[in-house]
Protein backbone atom coordinates (compact mmCIF):
# COMPACT_ATOMS: atom_id res chain seq x y z
CA UNK A 1 0.00 0.00 0.00
CA UNK A 2 2.10 2.56 -1.32
CA UNK A 3 1.21 5.94 -2.48
CA UNK A 4 3.59 7.30 -5.64
CA UNK A 5 2.96 10.68 -4.26
CA UNK A 6 4.06 10.28 -0.50
CA UNK A 7 7.29 11.43 0.04
CA UNK A 8 8.86 8.33 1.32
CA UNK A 9 12.36 9.17 0.40
CA UNK A 10 12.91 12.73 1.66
CA UNK A 11 11.04 11.40 4.79
CA UNK A 12 13.91 8.66 5.39
CA UNK A 13 16.33 10.95 4.53
CA UNK A 14 15.59 14.05 6.29
CA UNK A 15 14.93 11.58 9.42
CA UNK A 16 18.65 9.90 9.59
CA UNK A 17 20.17 13.48 8.66
CA UNK A 18 18.38 14.74 12.08
CA UNK A 19 19.24 11.38 14.08
CA UNK A 20 23.09 12.45 13.00
CA UNK A 21 22.39 15.80 14.67
CA UNK A 22 21.20 14.25 17.55
CA UNK A 23 24.31 12.38 18.29
CA UNK A 24 26.68 15.13 16.67
CA UNK A 25 29.44 15.68 19.25
CA UNK A 26 28.86 19.56 21.12
CA UNK A 27 30.30 20.72 23.99
CA UNK A 28 28.90 20.18 27.58
CA UNK A 29 26.48 23.28 28.09
CA UNK A 30 25.20 23.37 24.55
CA UNK A 31 24.64 19.34 24.29
CA UNK A 32 22.46 19.83 27.48
CA UNK A 33 20.12 21.61 25.58
CA UNK A 34 19.91 20.60 22.25
CA UNK A 35 16.65 20.53 20.40
CA UNK A 36 15.17 17.45 20.29
CA UNK A 37 15.69 17.67 16.53
CA UNK A 38 14.34 14.10 15.64
CA UNK A 39 11.42 14.73 17.42
CA UNK A 40 10.70 17.98 15.68
CA UNK A 41 11.25 16.19 12.35
CA UNK A 42 8.67 13.62 13.20
CA UNK A 43 5.87 16.34 14.20
CA UNK A 44 6.39 17.87 11.28
CA UNK A 45 5.91 14.48 8.74
CA UNK A 46 2.86 13.55 10.92
CA UNK A 47 1.35 16.83 10.48
CA UNK A 48 2.21 17.71 6.49
CA UNK A 49 2.27 13.91 5.59
CA UNK A 50 0.32 11.48 8.06
CA UNK A 51 -0.33 8.85 5.09
CA UNK A 52 4.26 8.57 4.25
CA UNK A 53 5.05 7.83 7.92
CA UNK A 54 2.83 7.71 10.52
CA UNK A 55 3.39 6.38 13.88
CA UNK A 56 5.46 3.38 12.52
CA UNK A 57 8.19 6.02 11.97
CA UNK A 58 7.67 7.87 15.19
CA UNK A 59 8.46 4.17 16.67
CA UNK A 60 11.03 3.83 14.93
CA UNK A 61 12.69 7.06 15.50
CA UNK A 62 12.01 6.56 18.95
CA UNK A 63 13.75 3.39 19.12
CA UNK A 64 16.70 4.78 17.24
CA UNK A 65 17.23 7.67 20.24
CA UNK A 66 16.78 4.61 22.83
CA UNK A 67 19.41 2.52 21.29
CA UNK A 68 21.68 5.97 21.07
CA UNK A 69 21.09 7.42 24.36
CA UNK A 70 21.50 4.16 25.92
CA UNK A 71 17.78 4.34 27.42
CA UNK A 72 15.67 1.58 28.18
CA UNK A 73 13.99 0.39 24.74
CA UNK A 74 10.87 1.70 24.39
CA UNK A 75 11.27 4.58 26.46
CA UNK A 76 12.02 7.20 23.99
CA UNK A 77 9.79 5.26 21.17
CA UNK A 78 6.86 5.62 23.87
CA UNK A 79 6.97 8.92 23.68
CA UNK A 80 7.24 9.33 20.69
CA UNK A 81 4.72 7.53 19.36
CA UNK A 82 2.33 9.23 22.00
CA UNK A 83 4.15 13.21 20.47
CA UNK A 84 3.02 11.97 16.32
CA UNK A 85 -0.32 10.20 17.50
CA UNK A 86 -1.52 13.43 19.28
CA UNK A 87 -0.22 15.78 16.42
CA UNK A 88 -1.91 13.42 13.44
CA UNK A 89 -4.92 13.65 15.13
CA UNK A 90 -5.06 17.28 14.88
CA UNK A 91 -3.06 17.83 11.85
CA UNK A 92 -5.72 19.37 9.40
CA UNK A 93 -6.38 21.95 12.33
CA UNK A 94 -2.80 22.13 12.40
CA UNK A 95 -2.05 22.95 8.94
CA UNK A 96 -4.66 25.93 8.75
CA UNK A 97 -2.65 27.83 11.98
CA UNK A 98 -0.08 30.61 11.81
CA UNK A 99 3.46 29.79 12.51
CA UNK A 100 2.96 31.15 16.48
CA UNK A 101 0.05 28.65 16.52
CA UNK A 102 2.28 25.59 15.44
CA UNK A 103 4.76 26.85 17.61
CA UNK A 104 2.93 26.80 20.50
CA UNK A 105 1.73 23.35 19.91
CA UNK A 106 4.72 22.08 19.31
CA UNK A 107 6.15 23.59 22.78
CA UNK A 108 3.36 21.48 24.46
CA UNK A 109 4.07 18.23 22.39
CA UNK A 110 8.01 18.63 22.85
CA UNK A 111 7.13 19.00 26.75
CA UNK A 112 4.66 16.22 27.25
CA UNK A 113 8.11 13.85 25.50
CA UNK A 114 10.12 15.04 28.05
CA UNK A 115 7.28 14.46 30.95
CA UNK A 116 6.64 10.92 29.52
CA UNK A 117 10.70 10.53 28.94
CA UNK A 118 11.81 12.10 32.98
CA UNK A 119 8.27 9.69 34.16
CA UNK A 120 9.72 6.38 33.09
CA UNK A 121 13.26 7.40 33.85
CA UNK A 122 11.82 7.52 37.56
CA UNK A 123 10.20 4.44 37.15
CA UNK A 124 13.39 2.84 35.79
CA UNK A 125 15.33 4.30 38.73
CA UNK A 126 17.14 7.14 36.67
CA UNK A 127 15.88 10.12 38.06
CA UNK A 128 17.83 12.98 37.54
CA UNK A 129 16.16 16.13 38.70
CA UNK A 130 18.02 18.85 36.34
CA UNK A 131 16.26 21.54 35.62
CA UNK A 132 18.14 21.98 32.36
CA UNK A 133 16.01 19.15 30.76
CA UNK A 134 13.22 22.03 30.47
CA UNK A 135 14.95 24.16 28.10
CA UNK A 136 14.99 22.23 25.39
CA UNK A 137 11.19 22.04 24.61
CA UNK A 138 11.83 25.74 24.40
CA UNK A 139 14.44 25.78 21.89
CA UNK A 140 12.44 23.17 19.84
CA UNK A 141 9.84 25.60 19.83
CA UNK A 142 11.65 28.78 18.32
CA UNK A 143 13.30 26.72 15.80
CA UNK A 144 9.84 24.94 14.36
CA UNK A 145 9.37 27.84 11.96
CA UNK A 146 12.52 27.03 10.16
CA UNK A 147 12.18 23.22 10.79
CA UNK A 148 8.82 23.66 9.01
CA UNK A 149 9.61 25.87 6.15
CA UNK A 150 13.15 23.90 5.31
CA UNK A 151 11.41 20.45 5.21
CA UNK A 152 8.24 22.37 3.39
CA UNK A 153 10.78 22.79 0.56
CA UNK A 154 11.38 19.12 0.35
CA UNK A 155 8.55 18.12 -1.00
CA UNK A 156 5.01 19.36 -3.05
CA UNK A 157 2.56 20.72 -0.89
CA UNK A 158 -0.69 18.22 -0.77
CA UNK B 1 -9.85 12.20 -10.34
CA UNK B 2 -12.33 9.63 -9.28
CA UNK B 3 -11.44 6.09 -9.38
CA UNK B 4 -13.60 3.30 -9.73
CA UNK B 5 -12.12 0.35 -8.63
CA UNK B 6 -9.58 -1.53 -5.94
CA UNK B 7 -7.90 1.38 -4.67
CA UNK B 8 -8.83 1.99 -1.19
CA UNK B 9 -8.04 5.61 -0.87
CA UNK B 10 -10.88 7.28 -1.60
CA UNK B 11 -11.38 10.98 -1.90
CA UNK B 12 -13.22 11.34 1.06
CA UNK B 13 -9.55 10.38 2.59
CA UNK B 14 -10.76 7.01 5.03
CA UNK B 15 -7.74 8.01 7.15
CA UNK B 16 -5.80 5.01 8.80
CA UNK B 17 -7.00 3.97 12.51
CA UNK B 18 -4.52 5.94 13.92
CA UNK B 19 -6.10 5.57 17.70
CA UNK B 20 -5.88 1.41 17.26
CA UNK B 21 -2.05 1.54 15.34
CA UNK B 22 -0.99 3.98 18.51
CA UNK B 23 -2.52 1.57 21.29
CA UNK B 24 -0.23 -1.42 19.60
CA UNK B 25 2.82 0.66 19.25
CA UNK B 26 1.84 1.45 23.49
CA UNK B 27 2.09 -1.97 24.10
CA UNK B 28 4.80 -3.13 22.26
CA UNK B 29 7.28 -0.27 24.00
CA UNK B 30 5.96 -1.12 27.58
CA UNK B 31 6.38 -4.81 26.79
CA UNK B 32 10.09 -3.48 25.56
CA UNK B 33 10.46 -1.62 28.34
CA UNK B 34 9.54 -4.47 30.90
CA UNK B 35 11.62 -6.91 29.81
CA UNK B 36 14.72 -4.49 28.81
CA UNK B 37 14.39 -3.94 32.75
CA UNK B 38 14.78 -6.92 33.22
CA UNK B 39 17.49 -7.70 31.14
CA UNK B 40 17.92 -11.34 29.52
CA UNK B 41 17.49 -11.93 26.00
CA UNK B 42 17.29 -8.18 25.25
CA UNK B 43 20.76 -7.47 25.90
CA UNK B 44 21.53 -9.51 22.81
CA UNK B 45 18.75 -7.48 20.64
CA UNK B 46 19.92 -4.29 21.99
CA UNK B 47 24.06 -5.04 21.18
CA UNK B 48 22.57 -6.01 17.65
CA UNK B 49 21.10 -2.51 16.90
CA UNK B 50 23.69 -0.67 18.35
CA UNK B 51 25.86 -2.51 15.86
CA UNK B 52 23.04 -0.88 12.93
CA UNK B 53 23.90 2.46 14.82
CA UNK B 54 27.42 2.31 15.38
CA UNK B 55 28.49 3.09 11.83
CA UNK B 56 26.26 6.65 12.39
CA UNK B 57 27.71 7.62 14.82
CA UNK B 58 31.23 6.58 13.35
CA UNK B 59 29.98 8.98 10.69
CA UNK B 60 28.68 11.73 12.49
CA UNK B 61 32.06 12.11 14.42
CA UNK B 62 34.26 11.77 11.50
CA UNK B 63 34.81 15.61 11.08
CA UNK B 64 36.43 16.00 14.29
CA UNK B 65 38.03 12.57 14.19
CA UNK B 66 39.44 14.31 9.97
CA UNK B 67 40.17 17.18 12.28
CA UNK B 68 42.32 15.51 15.00
CA UNK B 69 44.03 13.18 12.06
CA UNK B 70 45.24 16.53 9.68
CA UNK B 71 46.67 18.02 13.08
CA UNK B 72 48.67 15.29 14.00
CA UNK B 73 50.10 14.80 10.52
CA UNK B 74 50.94 18.56 10.05
CA UNK B 75 52.33 19.25 14.01
CA UNK B 76 55.89 20.09 13.13
CA UNK B 77 59.55 19.36 14.17
CA UNK B 78 59.49 21.21 17.17
CA UNK B 79 56.96 20.46 18.27
CA UNK B 80 57.68 16.68 17.72
CA UNK B 81 61.15 17.23 19.20
CA UNK B 82 59.71 18.93 22.74
CA UNK B 83 56.97 16.20 22.65
CA UNK B 84 59.81 13.71 22.76
CA UNK B 85 61.77 15.39 25.27
CA UNK B 86 59.07 15.39 27.48
CA UNK B 87 58.06 11.53 27.11
CA UNK B 88 62.26 10.65 27.56
CA UNK B 89 62.08 12.80 30.86
CA UNK B 90 58.82 11.34 32.09
CA UNK B 91 60.26 8.08 31.04
CA UNK B 92 63.69 8.58 33.24
CA UNK B 93 61.80 9.02 36.01
CA UNK B 94 59.38 6.49 36.13
CA UNK B 95 62.22 4.25 35.47
CA UNK B 96 63.74 5.80 38.58
CA UNK B 97 60.68 5.29 40.45
CA UNK B 98 60.30 1.67 39.44
CA UNK B 99 64.10 0.98 40.46
CA UNK B 100 63.97 -0.26 43.36
CA UNK B 101 60.35 -2.54 42.62
CA UNK B 102 61.72 -6.15 42.62
CA UNK B 103 63.54 -5.37 45.78
CA UNK B 104 60.52 -3.64 46.97
CA UNK B 105 58.15 -6.46 45.92
CA UNK B 106 60.49 -9.62 47.66
CA UNK B 107 60.33 -7.77 50.78
CA UNK B 108 56.64 -7.60 50.44
CA UNK B 109 56.46 -11.50 49.64
CA UNK B 110 58.80 -12.21 53.08
CA UNK B 111 56.43 -9.87 55.08
CA UNK B 112 53.32 -11.93 54.22
CA UNK B 113 55.14 -14.97 54.56
CA UNK B 114 54.70 -15.71 51.10
CA UNK B 115 56.76 -18.01 49.04
CA UNK B 116 57.08 -15.96 45.92
CA UNK B 117 56.30 -12.38 45.05
CA UNK B 118 52.63 -12.15 44.42
CA UNK B 119 51.84 -11.89 40.39
CA UNK B 120 50.96 -8.86 38.38
CA UNK B 121 47.50 -7.49 39.58
CA UNK B 122 46.72 -6.57 36.06
CA UNK B 123 47.21 -9.46 33.69
CA UNK B 124 45.96 -8.24 30.68
CA UNK B 125 45.28 -4.78 29.23
CA UNK B 126 43.17 -3.31 26.11
CA UNK B 127 43.58 0.55 24.23
CA UNK B 128 40.13 1.14 23.35
CA UNK B 129 40.11 4.84 21.88
CA UNK B 130 36.33 7.21 22.36
CA UNK B 131 34.46 7.43 19.76
CA UNK B 132 31.60 10.11 21.07
CA UNK B 133 31.59 11.77 24.41
CA UNK B 134 28.00 12.40 25.90
CA UNK B 135 28.79 14.83 29.40
CA UNK B 136 25.78 15.90 30.91
CA UNK B 137 23.80 16.68 34.22
CA UNK B 138 22.03 13.55 32.44
CA UNK B 139 24.30 11.10 31.77
CA UNK B 140 28.19 10.82 31.79
CA UNK B 141 29.10 8.31 28.96
CA UNK B 142 31.74 7.42 26.60
CA UNK B 143 31.07 5.81 23.93
CA UNK B 144 34.46 3.40 23.07
CA UNK B 145 35.45 1.85 19.78
CA UNK B 146 35.79 -1.64 21.71
CA UNK B 147 33.14 -4.13 21.71
CA UNK B 148 32.99 -8.12 22.46
CA UNK B 149 34.75 -8.90 19.15
CA UNK B 150 37.84 -7.71 21.20
CA UNK B 151 36.89 -9.32 24.95
CA UNK B 152 35.04 -6.92 26.61
CA UNK B 153 32.76 -7.48 28.56
CA UNK B 154 30.10 -5.81 30.66
CA UNK B 155 30.75 -4.45 34.04
CA UNK B 156 34.58 -4.31 33.06
CA UNK B 157 36.54 -1.97 35.06
CA UNK B 158 37.89 0.96 32.81
CA UNK B 159 41.20 2.69 33.79
CA UNK B 160 43.56 5.78 32.43
CA UNK B 161 46.62 6.14 33.38
CA UNK B 162 45.75 8.84 35.97
CA UNK B 163 42.96 6.61 37.77
CA UNK B 164 39.65 4.67 37.67
CA UNK B 165 37.49 6.27 34.91
CA UNK B 166 34.01 3.82 34.69
CA UNK B 167 33.25 0.65 33.86
CA UNK B 168 31.60 -0.87 30.88
CA UNK B 169 27.47 -0.55 30.80
CA UNK B 170 26.56 -1.75 27.86
CA UNK B 171 28.67 -3.79 25.33
CA UNK B 172 27.98 -4.27 21.30
CA UNK B 173 29.95 -6.45 18.86
CA UNK B 174 32.32 -3.37 17.81
CA UNK B 175 31.52 -0.72 20.32
CA UNK B 176 30.91 -0.54 24.12
CA UNK B 177 29.02 2.35 26.39
CA UNK B 178 31.25 3.32 29.48
CA UNK B 179 29.08 4.75 32.59
CA UNK B 180 32.12 7.17 34.48
CA UNK B 181 32.25 7.68 38.00
CA UNK B 182 30.97 10.99 37.61
CA UNK B 183 27.70 9.39 36.19
CA UNK B 184 24.55 10.51 39.17
CA UNK B 185 23.65 6.91 38.86
CA UNK B 186 27.06 5.91 39.63
CA UNK B 187 28.40 4.96 42.95
CA UNK B 188 31.73 3.67 43.69
CA UNK B 189 33.28 2.52 47.22
CA UNK B 190 36.11 3.72 47.92
CA UNK B 191 38.66 4.53 51.04
CA UNK B 192 40.77 6.78 52.73
CA UNK B 193 44.57 6.19 51.78
CA UNK B 194 45.48 7.75 54.78
CA UNK B 195 42.96 6.81 57.32
CA UNK B 196 41.81 4.00 55.70
CA UNK B 197 38.16 5.33 56.05
CA UNK B 198 35.87 3.06 54.24
CA UNK B 199 32.62 4.84 52.11
CA UNK B 200 31.22 5.43 48.91
CA UNK B 201 31.76 7.81 45.94
CA UNK B 202 28.91 9.23 44.23
CA UNK B 203 28.85 11.28 40.80
CA UNK B 204 26.62 14.22 40.33
CA UNK B 205 26.70 14.63 36.63
CA UNK B 206 29.78 16.89 36.87
CA UNK B 207 32.91 16.10 35.20
CA UNK B 208 35.12 17.41 37.76
CA UNK B 209 33.47 16.15 40.76
CA UNK B 210 32.54 13.20 42.71
CA UNK B 211 30.71 13.41 46.47
CA UNK B 212 31.04 11.49 49.58
CA UNK B 213 27.36 11.35 50.82
CA UNK B 214 27.81 8.66 54.08
CA UNK B 215 30.87 9.98 55.62
CA UNK B 216 29.93 10.80 59.46
CA UNK B 217 31.09 14.11 61.02
CA UNK B 218 33.59 12.75 63.25
CA UNK B 219 35.23 10.59 61.11
CA UNK B 220 38.57 11.13 59.75
CA UNK B 221 38.91 13.04 56.67
CA UNK B 222 40.08 16.28 55.40
CA UNK B 223 40.93 18.37 52.23
CA UNK B 224 43.88 16.86 49.85
CA UNK B 225 43.23 13.24 51.31
CA UNK B 226 44.18 10.54 48.21
CA UNK B 227 40.62 8.20 47.71
CA UNK B 228 41.62 4.79 46.38
CA UNK B 229 39.00 2.18 45.41
CA UNK B 230 38.60 -0.46 48.58
CA UNK B 231 38.04 -3.61 46.51
CA UNK B 232 34.31 -4.04 47.70
CA UNK B 233 31.83 -4.26 44.90
CA UNK B 234 33.47 -6.73 43.29
CA UNK B 235 34.26 -4.83 39.73
CA UNK B 236 37.62 -2.93 40.79
CA UNK B 237 40.23 -4.17 42.88
CA UNK B 238 41.91 -2.84 45.98
CA UNK B 239 44.14 0.56 46.03
CA UNK B 240 43.60 1.77 42.03
CA UNK B 241 43.38 6.06 42.47
CA UNK B 242 40.13 7.41 42.06
CA UNK B 243 39.95 10.76 43.34
CA UNK B 244 41.50 13.43 45.61
CA UNK B 245 39.22 14.99 48.36
CA UNK B 246 38.85 19.20 47.88
CA UNK B 247 36.35 19.91 50.25
CA UNK B 248 35.05 18.88 53.83
CA UNK B 249 32.73 21.05 55.27
CA UNK B 250 31.32 20.05 58.67
CA UNK B 251 28.17 21.34 59.76
CA UNK B 252 27.37 20.60 63.46
CA UNK B 253 23.69 20.56 62.82
CA UNK B 254 24.48 17.76 60.58
CA UNK B 255 24.83 13.81 60.85
CA UNK B 256 27.29 13.62 58.00
CA UNK B 257 29.66 15.69 57.01
CA UNK B 258 29.50 17.55 53.30
CA UNK B 259 32.90 16.24 51.41
CA UNK B 260 33.63 16.66 47.42
CA UNK B 261 36.67 15.18 45.47
CA UNK B 262 37.68 15.60 42.64
CA UNK B 263 38.40 12.98 40.04
CA UNK B 264 42.03 12.09 39.23
CA UNK B 265 41.19 11.07 35.62
CA UNK B 266 39.92 12.89 32.90
CA UNK B 267 39.18 12.58 30.16
CA UNK B 268 39.33 15.33 28.51
CA UNK B 269 42.99 14.81 28.51
CA UNK B 270 42.85 11.66 26.46
CA UNK B 271 41.35 10.16 24.18
CA UNK B 272 42.59 6.51 25.40
CA UNK B 273 41.33 4.54 27.54
CA UNK B 274 42.21 0.83 29.14
CA UNK B 275 40.35 -1.86 29.62
CA UNK B 276 41.92 -4.02 32.03
CA UNK B 277 41.46 -7.62 33.48
CA UNK B 278 42.82 -8.41 36.73
CA UNK B 279 44.44 -11.74 38.52
CA UNK B 280 41.25 -13.04 40.10
CA UNK B 281 43.87 -14.86 42.62
CA UNK B 282 45.64 -11.90 43.89
CA UNK B 283 44.81 -10.85 47.41
CA UNK B 284 43.71 -6.95 46.11
CA UNK B 285 41.59 -8.51 43.11
CA UNK B 286 37.88 -7.19 43.63
CA UNK B 287 35.79 -9.37 46.32
CA UNK B 288 34.05 -12.40 45.49
CA UNK B 289 31.29 -10.45 45.07
CA UNK B 290 30.47 -11.74 41.67
CA UNK B 291 29.12 -9.20 39.74
CA UNK B 292 28.81 -10.55 36.52
CA UNK B 293 27.10 -13.76 37.78
CA UNK B 294 24.85 -11.06 39.29
CA UNK B 295 24.71 -9.12 36.01
CA UNK B 296 24.10 -12.18 33.76
CA UNK B 297 20.77 -12.55 35.40
CA UNK B 298 20.40 -9.23 35.16
CA UNK B 299 19.31 -7.78 38.40
CA UNK B 300 18.31 -4.30 36.32
CA UNK B 301 16.37 -3.45 39.63
CA UNK B 302 17.21 -0.43 41.62
CA UNK B 303 19.33 -1.08 44.14
CA UNK B 304 19.11 2.52 46.66
CA UNK B 305 22.34 3.11 48.17
CA UNK B 306 22.83 1.53 51.84
CA UNK B 307 22.12 3.81 54.73
CA UNK B 308 25.18 3.77 56.97
CA UNK B 309 24.46 3.35 60.58
CA UNK B 310 25.37 6.59 61.90
CA UNK B 311 25.77 5.76 65.28
CA UNK B 312 28.81 8.55 66.19
CA UNK B 313 29.12 6.98 69.74
CA UNK B 314 31.14 4.30 67.87
CA UNK B 315 32.93 5.85 64.94
CA UNK B 316 34.82 2.82 64.02
CA UNK B 317 31.68 0.20 63.75
CA UNK B 318 30.22 2.71 61.82
CA UNK B 319 32.57 3.50 58.95
CA UNK B 320 33.22 -0.32 58.96
CA UNK B 321 29.40 -1.04 58.54
CA UNK B 322 29.26 1.59 55.58
CA UNK B 323 30.69 -0.48 52.85
CA UNK B 324 29.45 -3.99 53.97
CA UNK B 325 26.29 -2.86 52.68
CA UNK B 326 28.14 -1.57 49.77
CA UNK B 327 28.98 -4.51 47.33
CA UNK B 328 25.78 -4.17 45.36
CA UNK B 329 26.06 -0.41 44.18
CA UNK B 330 29.63 -0.68 41.89
CA UNK B 331 26.99 -1.92 39.81
CA UNK B 332 25.12 0.79 37.78
CA UNK B 333 22.27 1.50 39.48
CA UNK B 334 20.12 1.16 36.22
Amino acid sequence: MSWPGEPRKMLALTMLLALGMQLLPLPVWLAIMRPAFLVLVVLYWCIAAPRAGGILVAWIAGLALDITKGAVLGQHALAVCLVAYIAISFHQRLRNQTMLQQSLFVFAMLALYEVVVWTIDGWTGHAVNSPWRWIHPMLGAALWPIVALALGRTHTAR
Amino acid sequence: MATFGSNPRSLTGRSPAYGFRFFVYAVICIVLMFYDQRGGWLESVRGAMSAIAYPLQLAVNSPSAAGRWIRSNFTDRAQLTAENEALATELRQLKLKSLRFSALERENADLRRLQEPLPPLINKTLIGEVVSVELSVLRQRLLINRGTANGVKKAQPVITADGVLGQVLRVGPWSSEIILITDAEHALPVEVLRSGLRTIAVGVGEADRLTLPYVPLNSDIREGDQLVTSGLGGVFPQGLPVATVTSAKRDPSQSLAHILATPTSRIERDRHVLFVWFTPTHPAAAGPASVESEQSVGSGTYQPLPVPRATPTTPPAASAATPRAAPDTTAPRE
